[in-house]
């Protein structure tokens, strides 16, 4: 592993895009001088002082605020300080951003930064994933960067979209995953396509944003107990590339969904029930699903760790579908 | 209508002010006009959903509209600006399309009556969320800002005293006023959100005290007087456009019709209809014009006639026109065509 973390690939990308379209500004709290809470956005400020903007406390306005600059031929991008406080701006994003190209044919191209999931010790109020939430509404498209590379590439395809896109960068990740360079030496895939990340034959996981590392983890132990598991990463959850998915499903005939989002709904129902409806007879075994807990998500790390899956329970929802 | 009309390069103080004054009250004819015909068209069933009117609100409206420039300043309007939509320059064209359910009306059938509007020509479109609109308008004078084209500009946002109470126009209100954004804010207190009437609604003496709170300049004026009503929002809007930051201007009036043609107000206190905020408006504004010999009796006339042969020739021209058919809509949610290709 190389010394380029997902936090960086982050504030690279928007350095980049800063440096290369006049549209792009940032809006977001702390976002300036102190270079955000995650340090997303250290030190644009000084390059770009007229297009790198603190905002108030005030989600509600920031969503509202972007969507009138998009309007105006700008592509900002706001930073939620957590995407758990998106709920704040909830009404903007799905009324006002999702509807404005529908209604008055006039885009409202804004990227929304959402810093998501679980740390540990992080609480009920700083660990939320909310992609679920969004991708229930029209006119939103939904990325969820899961290695150092797709959160560049993601991040300058999102702001070049003219559709308002939420993308959802992982917490745990930002200082945890590493690569050797921004670009892996592949050309980037097209927002909307999903990647094969481990080749396999006795069942595909599908998975998405930290959850995809989880998977790999627990389809190397799997390995050692001699089964062969595949990994989609989804990358983007709307559009869903069911697709890719399916033609996973026809290699394996056994589908795990893992997501780190709560369980009632969301992504994992949505790729189980694309499967069972399109390719039901590509499945030997009833497609599983696994989430976190319908709990709130705990404060200390020994409730965080069985409120999420891991590499455990992942390892054993797989052993339990090679069983059925 | 050549007097509704204005050059929009010139500057407000290019214009003297019994020509914005007429103009202003002509947008309100035209206005008054169009929603009674609208309101006709409800009761015999010809309207697609419902009908929002704003009687008894025209002179504030209007006042708002008449003092920005179409393809130049901004205008928010919401559910009943009629009025300052015909001021600012929509063609009336765009409300009996939408509210007749014309294809092409300017959002086609997806959306309709008071949810029209024409962002690229500084008019967007209302979504039902009070007070969502004002930081809307916030983020176009901010890209401004950032494109350097901000000089001279104003954006405008209508709120009632309903949208008072959301969060929305509260964090709006803060966030242009922490830019210092050349926004102005026309909050007509017609003393009902629907049934809601005001002591069930805000506990402060008047809705003016709020601009101390945002550091922002405020003003109160009797929005059934034309006359003072368009010097007050003139007046923020001259201070906004020459860099004095968000203004607030609370405009009193009460609502002479039910929230929508559904509802007959009956809710609404005798006392308060007979007093002086429940004076009609346009009555007012007309003894004003004619008084100070402004405006005569035959050039009322005149305006009143026009304004209903253009009411009728757009309500017939959007009566011809076809509705949206399902089977040719593409039922396309995204902008980008690459994405809505893939679901």
């Amino acid at each position: 592993m190389g010394e380029i973390t997902y936090i960086d690939a982050i504030r690279d990308a928007q350095h980049d895009l800063l440096a290369s379209d006049d549209r792009v500004f940032i809006y977001g709290q702390d976002v300036g001088h102190f270079g955000g809470a995650f340090k997303a956005t250290q030190g644009l400020k000084k390059l770009f002082p007229d297009r790198v903007l603190d905002s108030p406390i005030s989600e509600d306005a920031m969503i509202g605020l972007a969507v009138g600059a998009a309007m105006e031929g700008m592509r900002p991008i706001v930073e939620m300080q957590f995407a758990d406080f998106s709920s704040v701006g909830f009404n903007q994003i799905v009324n006002q951003a999702a509807t404005q190209f529908y209604r008055t044919g006039a885009p409202a191209p804004i990227t929304v930064r959402l810093p998501s999931g679980g740390t540990p010790g992080s609480g009920p109020f700083h660990s939320q994933m909310m992609e679920s939430v969004y991708a229930y509404y029209p006119g939103l498209v939904i990325l969820t960067p899961a290695t150092v590379a797709d959160a560049y590439s993601m991040l300058v395809a999102a702001v070049a979209l003219d559709d308002p896109v939420l993308y959802f960068e992982h917490k745990f990740l930002y200082r945890w995953l590493k690569a050797d360079q921004l670009n892996d030496g592949q050309e980037p895939l097209p927002i909307g396509k999903a990647r094969v990340v481990r080749a396999g034959k006795h069942a595909t996981v599908v998975a998405y944003s930290a959850m995809v590392h989880e998977a790999l983890r627990a389809a190397d132990l799997l390995a050692s107990e001699g089964w062969e598991i595949e990994v989609v990463d989804l990358r983007s959850v709307k559009p869903l590339d069911t697709d890719t998915v399916i033609a996973s499903v026809a290699r394996t005939g056994r589908l795990l969904a893992v997501g780190e989002a709560f369980p009632w709904g969301g992504v994992t129902s949505e790729v189980v029930s694309r499967v069972t409806s399109d390719g039901f007879h590509l499945l030997d075994a009833p497609p599983q699903r696994l989430n976190s807990r319908d709990t709130p998500v705990p404060y200390h790390p020994n409730l965080w760790e069985a409120h999420r899956p891991t590499l455990e329970s992942i390892a054993a929802a797989i052993r339990n579908l090679l069983q059925l | 209508m050549p007097e509704l009309e204005r050059d929009s390069t010139a500057a407000n103080e290019a214009e003297t002010w019994e020509s914005q004054l007429r103009r202003t009250f002509r947008a309100m004819v035209v206005a008054r006009t169009l929603e009674s015909k609208l309101a006709s068209l409800y009761k015999a069933g010809k309207i697609v959903g419902g009908v929002y009117i704003g009687p008894g609100q025209e002179a504030i409206s209007a006042s708002i509209g008449s003092c920005l420039s179409w393809d130049h300043d901004i205008f928010s309007a919401l559910i009943r600006d009629q009025a300052g939509r015909t001021a600012f320059g929509e063609p009336i064209l765009d409300a009996t399309r939408s509210y007749l359910g014309s294809a092409k009306g300017p959002s086609r059938g997806r959306d309709g009556n008071i949810h029209r509007g024409r962002p690229n020509s500084g008019l967007p479109a209302m979504i039902s969320h009070l007070g969502a609109m004002v930081s809307v308008v916030t983020g176009m004078l901010l890209a401004r800002r950032i494109k350097g084209c901000l000089d001279g500009v104003v954006g405008a946002a209508s709120v009632g005293d309903g949208a008072s109470s959301t969060g929305s126009f509260h964090e709006a209100m803060n966030t242009a006023a922490v830019e210092r954004l050349p926004l102005v804010v026309v909050l007509t207190n017609n003393q009902f959100a629907y049934s809601t009437p005001t002591d069930r609604q805000f506990a402060c003496k008047s809705l003016v005290d709020r601009a101390v709170g945002y550091g922002v300049p405020g003003y109160e004026v009797d929005g059934t007087d034309l006359t003072a009503t368009l010097r007050v929002i003139s007046e923020a809007v001259r201070n906004a456009r020459e860099g004095g930051g968000p203004q607030l201007v609370v405009a009193n009036a009460l609502r002479l019709s039910g929230h929508g043609e559904h509802d007959d107000a009956s809710y609404v206190p005798e006392q308060l209809r007979k007093s002086p905020l429940g004076r009609d408006c346009m009555e007012v504004a007309e003894h004003q014009l004619l008084s100070t010999g402004l405006i005569t009796e035959a050039e009322l006339l005149a305006w009143r006639e026009e304004a209903t042969e253009d009411v009728q020739a757009a309500v017939a021209q959007a009566q011809q026109e076809p509705a949206p058919d399902p089977f040719a809509d593409d039922w396309t949610v995204y902008a980008s065509k690459e994405i809505a290709t893939i679901s």
